[in-house]
């Protein structure tokens, strides 16, 4: 009969027996050696009747299909952008994907997008060599200007947004910043600088405790604690007809729920 | 006169006092420290990212770099010149060996990731402290591995086999020296770097790699507890 040795939502690290016999299948996060399961990455043991997976906890942005991502203008190409996504891989914008809008042939690419814009794109083909094709068409998709951008890990990103979005909309409320996540952990924020700076504290703060249970509530009292009037009521309203954008999350949502 | 009794005290299958951590160098990707005895290694790791020259590049995987350094006042005394030496180049190359049978990195092709391994203090045995603290930095930084890769010496000092010789040992005038740094994944018992200086008759030298075992998957003990520590 097997028998698991680590419980759920402890965290596993490589080579570490999480399971004995063969009761149980190991998938991302674990492999089978011989009777056993062992971890093959640091992250939260996740069980799922009988199968065995580990959430990570770090590691670097690997390109996946629509994922919605804030990128870096690096390269001006023959006909499209290279975009640099926070990735080991680069993406390519090409000409037919960068707007809605006609672009002329032989026009100065560099007017509609310079080296080092940033832009919130789209992720539509990711090959087996993990190239990289990339969109600016879609609702929510165009050019940032102003306001700050901040790193994280990307693994960290499905707590930042919360289940339904609902942690960055927290965010959003009380400090009246606009937030755009990426899935590559870049994450832009644009608001009162005060505000801009509380949003960033947030954001770190979350980052930090990703792993524990309860963040949601430990947030909002961080929140309460640490809020400051929003003077400016423009970036209130507009806050308010920015926020349905979350859908992109459906994935990570999924995994992050277990967790709460 | 017989090697009865260690230089510091030790018993002959004790290691010297190891402290690990991980997560010591914030900017890196993932990083590890390692400390056995008076010998420290830090580790960082960066990448997967993008790997240039193309040339180097391998459509099949991801390539591991690994880069050893001994600090130029980490030696006894004596100052290490900087830069990179014969004898750097080649623990370079072995600790990337070591490391390689572990590490999974299919997911990452025409990528690279990086491994700087930097010596502070030196006091023997500084090869198995940047392969433990490499492997941490490794596992810090999310990469898929099938186990953490351990690492101590082992050897004979005037005919007595003993574990993880420090400095003095190995300089040690009475009698034959031997020194063997072993590598090794905890789980399946597989030795992925294997070295020695000195001489060591065919007997001692299965009886010390038949010692060596258990101090080493307590070493991996170490290293994991290190690696759970950070999320505490």
């Amino acid at each position: 009969m097997g028998k698991l040795l680590v419980n759920d939502k402890d965290i596993v690290v490589p080579g570490e027996i999480i399971a004995e016999g063969m009761d149980f299948l190991p998938s991302t996060g674990t492999y089978r050696h011989k009777d056993n399961i062992l971890a093959d990455k640091v992250g939260l043991l996740s069980v799922d009747g009988k199968v065995l997976k580990t959430i990570a906890l770090s590691g670097k942005y690997l390109p996946s299909r629509n994922d919605t991502v804030i990128g870096r203008v690096i390269d001006i190409l023959m006909s499209g952008w290279r975009i640099d996504i926070n990735s080991a891989y680069t993406a390519v914008l090409p000409l037919q994907e960068a707007s809605f809008d006609y672009i002329q042939k032989g026009a100065d690419l560099s007017k509609f997008f310079a080296l080092d814009d940033y832009v919130v794109g789209k992720i539509i083909r990711v090959t087996s060599q993990n190239l990289v094709d990339f969109t600016m068409k879609g609702p929510g998709l165009r050019k940032l200007y102003g306001g700050r951008i901040i790193s994280v890990s990307p693994t960290k990103v499905p707590r930042i947004i919360g289940k339904q979005g609902s942690m960055v909309s927290m965010i959003k409320d009380t400090t009246g910043c606009k937030i755009t996540v990426g899935q590559n952990g870049l994450i832009w924020i644009e608001g009162e600088p005060e505000q801009e700076v509380i949003t960033v504290n947030t954001i770190r703060k979350i980052e930090r405790e990703a792993h524990k249970n309860g963040l949601t509530e430990e947030i909002k009292s961080y929140l309460d604690k640490n809020k400051i009037e929003i003077k400016n009521k423009e970036f209130k309203k507009e806050t308010k007809e920015e926020k349905p954008k979350e859908e992109r999350t459906k994935k990570e949502d999924d995994e992050s729920q277990g967790e709460q | 006169m017989a090697y009865n009794k260690r230089l510091d005290g030790r018993k002959f299958d004790e290691t010297r006092e190891i402290e690990a951590k991980a997560g010591v160098i914030k900017k890196a990707d993932g990083s590890g420290y390692f400390r056995i005895g008076k010998t420290s290694a830090y580790a960082a790791v960066y990448g997967p990212k993008e790997l240039f020259p193309k040339s180097m590049q391998d459509p099949k995987t991801g390539v591991l770099r690994c880069n050893y350094n001994m600090m130029p006042f980490s030696g006894a005394g004596e100052r290490v010149r900087p830069g990179p030496s014969r004898r750097s180049k080649e623990i370079s190359m072995v600790t990337k060996t070591a490391l390689l049978p572990v590490v999974d990195l299919t997911d990452y092709p025409n990528a690279v990731v990086d491994v700087f391994i930097e010596l502070p203090q030196t006091d023997a045995g500084s090869r198995c402290a940047g392969i433990c603290a490499a492997s941490i930095a490794l596992a810090d930084a999310g990469i898929r591995m099938k186990d953490v890769v351990t690492a101590v010496s082992c050897g004979i000092v005037d005919k007595q086999v003993v574990i993880d010789l420090d400095y003095a040992e190995e300089a040690y005038e009475g009698g034959d020296v031997a020194d063997i740094p072993v590598a090794m994944i905890p789980s399946t018992e597989e030795i992925t770097l294997l070295q020695m200086d000195g001489n060591i008759s065919r007997e001692n030298l299965k009886k010390a790699l038949e010692m060596v075992k258990e101090p080493l998957k307590k070493i991996a003990e170490i290293q994991r507890k290190a690696l759970k520590d950070k999320y505490k």
